[in-house]
């Protein structure tokens, strides 16, 4: 399979780069290793779109930093992505921590962050009663905001795919190499567990693994540094403690954690930061971490409630041994670029990252043509790509719109998920959608099926048979075919050749809770069915 | 908008007794609506016996529970009217109405309840009385807040009980239970049943959360330890479950370093208390107990609003079904006579003076039994595994089936009545004519004597039956007299290896000795 472009990682970076192709006449392939979009740093962060003020003037991610921030507002209400400007505060607990906020305002108007300013501490009680008495003053950045980090990439990605975009998910990049060949049809083959594609360019939005991805092509002269940070996620009950992302100044014990309302409505607390040295993908939370982070966090909120915890979870952010974010042509190698070492505030700046590689890409000679508008034979003419998108919130409707909502289409008017009052709709929605979620994680961050209080205690038997459903013909042609061992564990994570082909009434078990081989299901031992003539034991049937 | 007199929201164990209740003292409009798409709440996964004793004066499985209490609804009030498959989106006591005069809107104060199914769309009701029975819901992991990884093969007991019983899916095959609340104590024996290993059951207290008559039959026999004082601190596995690990805690419930033990598991089901469901109460402006975490209330379950009354698990985690009903008898009454105007609101109680629920009587367990308790083992094994307290008395290492010397010098056995909920501690000296102690009733030296000549129990589990269509579903039954205990299994696999043809009702006799416990 040959396209004109090849991104490899569809976490934020790597979509948002897709998403700012879709206007050019130019084959794109988008490859993940994993099962879904966003399932590196963009799943779990502290979803913030940061103002700007705390990378170096003058660097590149001081630039894009400022830059996405502005038009991450935009983008999200074209792509119906919750998005909301809230404002941040750096709270300063002595004298000492005010000259860090002089320091931090200097390096944000010299990064033309909008009317960041320093409150004293009446100014600061009055705007946020929540934080702590002993707070004395705080850098104040209006332009901060939160957003829903997962859906944003998903939504560029879903947008991309209805554009005609080329998404291959279970793909892991295994090599890459030139085709030195003048004749060859494209400059590059790409070798992944699931196919081999060729491409003249290739970008690499690989994460985490940047640094790995960067060495199938040339012995890397960066580091990455897996950094991992816990968090928790309280209650909605505990969403109105503070209005605005409330950080502590960095001093010499760290960078101290942040208290912060979400989209979704909850209070988030945390990162941590640990660098992994054995397991990159170690995304484990510890008792020690935990209890460092309740104990941060109360010093800059009062009151906070941690009975009404939700989840605890945790993300690995693509440090780096670089100060800066690295996009670049890699030196010596024509026409493969990378953004890598993208770390905190990675998130913020992804929107101005798909732009400006596109702009590299631009420059550095790759040809991009916009694509010809649609010309109706009345002479008509509108644009043959179109970059918006939209979903149905049930929960945040008024009354009346819910009423002519269900009236239009009952399956809107049952509720699956009653904490998050997540409609039957929305989920088939999701299912039929360019991007359909082949787990129960992959519901839930699509609807947010589960995320609520009880946690998929109600919802999830539901979920599940929406999913089987939805999923009916694909899994029954799964479990039929003649799959090799390697098939079967790709398609259905931990179950192997042995439990093929699969009853009828078994096809739960290719169910997963999220990513490779999570299993949800075990087959039952106890009971085999006569209908198939090799099981063990022998079942009969009995008429009442 | 339609309007009623009494609105009841849930239609589980109280709200389908409320209902009935209501109708019976006179009130002719009432509506029932319930989210499921049948009545009986979460009865109708708790396929296993114990319930009814009190209020219907027979065992009962949880299927079976709820289908007397919807026969009866029908039978004795057939004037309410059931809505099924709705969800209350909304509930509040106040409704702005368009004054046609001012051409403003005003908050009257109505108890108005948006209601949304995908028949008749999203609409509202009133009502003079609402009477609120959600019921509750599980504690999850994020509540205790256990650090480790998010691997598949975490979930609460409840959920797992609505996998195993309604969906027929195996959710585990090395399985330990954090919590000893009934609902984990009950999956224990499911699980075993369902041909899992169920490795141990970690209670962070000092003694057991459930009924001790589950402890007895739920754990001992089937030799299931129980360890107390420890809790589960960390979580393992990247995809699935690969273990956890365990710690003792002390008084205060702080893990103690150094006493980590790891114990290889593909599955945790969290019995860790359960919470009730009160984000209506709450939207409606109701105050609400934090001890109970039910809405303050008065004698008669009236809560701080007036016309608004709860009964069953949302206004306390109650024990047994049975209260449950009791409670909802006195809630349906109540609101009946409020809406009549037969006597008046008894909200300002509810706040002022509210109705003090008392809390679980817990017993406290000795050392000696807790070590028992500890190592597992049903009662025939445990006589191999005997302990001498320091006053002399040698105990078995079980502790509803201690063996020893009583002063008298004769052999006695401690055990725990599984008859009914009291779970009465009895007391059997041994011989040829033994002599039980320690019971409140006849049926207790019967089961007692029983359990030292040969021991019976009654088998619930799940049996598929095939639909017309020629597709799998699966009902409830149980055996239909007690079967000497080591034939439960034998029992269940022969159960488990068939499968039914034919529609099935409440109380068929689907094999010799199996009663139907549900319906097709």
């Amino acid at each position: 399979m040959k396209y004109d472009i090849a991104i490899i990682g569809a976490g934020v970076v790597g979509t948002s780069i897709a998403y700012n192709l879709i206007p050019y006449d130019v084959s794109v392939l988008l490859l993940d290793k994993n099962n879904d979009v966003a399932m590196g740093a963009t799943r779990a962060n502290s979803a913030i779109i940061h103002a700007g003020y705390d990378p170096k003037p003058g660097t590149l991610m001081a630039k894009l930093n400022v830059e996405g921030n502005r038009l991450c507002e935009y983008l999200c209400y074209k792509l119906d992505v919750p998005f909301r400007r809230c404002g941040s505060l750096v709270l300063a607990f002595s004298e000492e921590e005010k000259a860090t906020l002089e320091e931090l305002l200097d390096r944000g108007i010299k990064n033309s962050v909008p009317d960041i300013r320093i409150l004293g501490r009446d100014e600061l009680r009055a705007m946020e009663p929540g934080v702590s008495e002993e707070a004395v003053a705080a850098l104040y950045a209006p332009s901060a905001a939160i957003v829903n980090p997962w859906e944003l990439c998903l939504a560029q990605a879903e947008v991309f795919v209805r554009n005609d975009g080329n998404l291959f998910l279970n793909a892991e990049v295994t090599a890459i190499s030139e085709n030195k060949d003048p004749s060859a049809s494209s400059r590059y083959t790409i070798e992944s567990t699931l196919n081999t594609f060729e491409a003249d360019t290739i970008i690499l939005a690989c994460g985490i693994q940047a640094d790995t991805v960067h060495g199938l092509v040339a012995v890397p002269d960066f580091k990455i540094v897996p950094t991992r940070g816990e968090y928790f996620l309280l209650d909605k009950s505990e969403g109105n403690r503070v209005d605005h992302v409330i950080f502590q100044c960095p001093n010499e014990k760290g960078k101290g954690v942040l208290v912060a309302p979400t989209v979704h409505g909850n209070l988030i607390c945390g990162p941590t930061s640990e660098v992994l040295k054995d397991d990159i993908e170690d995304t484990a939370t510890t008792s020690r971490k935990l209890s460092e982070i309740k104990e941060k966090a109360a010093r800059s909120v009062n009151n906070i409630s941690w009975r009404d915890n939700v989840r605890n979870f945790s993300g690995i952010r693509a440090n780096s041994t670089e100060d800066d974010f690295i996009i670049r042509e890699i030196p010596g190698k024509k026409g493969i670029f990378e953004a890598a070492g993208i770390k905190s505030p990675g998130l913020a700046s992804s929107p101005a990252i798909g732009r400006y590689v596109v702009d590299l890409l631009k420059r550095s000679g790759v040809s991009l043509c916009p694509k010809e508008d649609i010309t109706e034979p009345n002479g008509d003419r509108y644009p043959s790509y179109s970059l918006g998108r939209n979903k149905v919130h049930f929960r945040d409707m008024s009354n009346s719109e819910r009423e002519t909502l269900v009236k239009r289409d009952p399956a809107y008017g049952r509720i699956v998920c009653r904490c998050e009052g997540v409609t039957e709709g929305e989920i088939r929605d999701a299912l039929e959608s360019p991007i359909p979620p082949t787990t129960l994680d992959g519901v839930k961050r699509r609807v947010g099926t589960g995320m609520g209080r009880c946690q998929g205690g109600f919802c999830g038997p539901r979920v599940v048979e929406m999913l089987l459903s939805y999923r009916k013909e694909e899994l029954e042609k799964l479990s039929s075919m003649p799959l090799s061992d390697d098939d079967a564990k790709m398609f259905s994570g931990s179950l192997t050749k042995k439990d093929f082909p699969l009853r009828p009434d078994e096809l739960h078990l290719l169910i997963r809770q999220d990513a490779n081989g999570s299993n949800l299901f075990f087959p039952r031992e106890q009971e085999s069915d006569p209908a198939v003539a090799e099981s063990t034991t022998t079942s009969q049937e009995v008429d009442v | 908008m339609r309007n009623y007199d009494i609105v009841v929201i849930g239609g589980g164990p109280a709200g389908l007794a409320a209902a009935k209740s209501a109708a019976e003292n006179g009130c002719r409009s009432i509506l029932l609506i319930e989210r499921d798409t049948k009545l009986g709440g979460i009865l109708n996964q708790c396929i296993h016996n114990g319930f009814g004793l009190a209020h219907f004066g027979e065992e009962l499985t949880g299927p079976e529970y709820a289908h007397r209490a919807i026969e009866e609804l029908k039978r004795d009030a057939p004037g309410v009217e059931i809505l099924l498959d709705t969800f209350v989106a909304d509930f509040s006591t106040e409704r702005k109405e368009l004054n046609l005069e001012t051409a403003e809107y005003e908050s009257r104060k109505v108890n108005t309840i948006y209601a949304m199914n995908n028949k008749d769309g999203y609409f509202e009701i009133t009502a003079k009385a609402v009477i609120l029975a959600m019921g509750c819901r599980e504690k999850a992991r994020g509540a205790l807040a256990i650090p480790g990884t998010r691997p598949a093969g975490v979930m609460t007991a409840g959920l797992a009980q609505h996998y195993v019983n309604i969906d027929g899916y195996m959710v585990g095959r090395k399985v330990v239970i954090l919590g000893s609340g009934d609902i984990g104590l009950i999956m224990a024996r499911r699980m075993v049943l369902e041909g899992a290993k169920v490795l141990a059951c970690i209670e962070i207290a000092p003694q057991p959360g459930g009924l001790a008559r589950n402890i007895t039959q739920c754990l001992q026999d089937y030799g299931i330890p129980l360890y107390l004082r420890q809790t589960v601190t960390a979580i393992h596995g990247k995809d699935r479950l690969t273990g956890i690990t365990v710690s003792e805690v002390d008084e205060k419930y702080t893990p103690i370093p150094g006493t980590e033990r790891e114990i290889e598991c593909d599955t945790l089901l969290l019995s860790c208390g359960l919470i009730p469901e009160n984000e209506l109460s709450r939207k409606a402006g109701i105050s609400i107990n934090p001890k109970t975490g039910g809405p303050f209330s008065s004698d008669v379950h009236e809560t701080s609003k007036p016309g608004i009354f709860a009964c069953g698990n949302v206004l306390h985690v109650h024990d047994l079904a049975d209260n449950v009903t009791k409670e909802a008898i006195e809630a349906g009454k109540a609101a009946a006579l409020y809406v009549s105007g037969a006597v008046s609101s008894t909200s300002e109680q509810a706040i002022k003076d509210p109705k003090v629920f008392p809390g679980k009587v817990v017993k406290p367990i000795d050392p000696v039994t807790a070590a028992a308790l500890a190592l597992g083992g049903d009662s025939a094994a445990s006589d191999k595994a005997s302990y001498t307290t320091g006053s002399g008395t040698s105990v078995s290492g079980s502790g509803a089936a201690e063996s020893g010397t009583a002063d008298a010098g004769k052999a006695v056995r401690r055990m725990t009545c599984i008859i009914c909920p009291r779970g009465c501690d009895l007391c059997v000296t041994l011989g040829e004519n033994p002599v039980v102690s320690g019971n409140s009733c006849p049926r207790g030296e019967e089961y007692a004597i029983n359990e030292i000549t040969h021991p019976m129990r009654t088998l619930t589990t799940t049996i598929r039956v095939r639909r017309e269509d020629g597709t799998l579903g699966r009902i409830s039954v149980k055996s239909k007299d007690e079967i000497p205990k080591e034939e439960i299994r034998d029992l269940a696999a022969k159960i488990h290896h068939t499968i039914l043809t034919g529609p099935v009702s409440v109380g068929d006799e689907v094999l010799p000795g199996v009663l139907a416990t549900s319906s097709t």
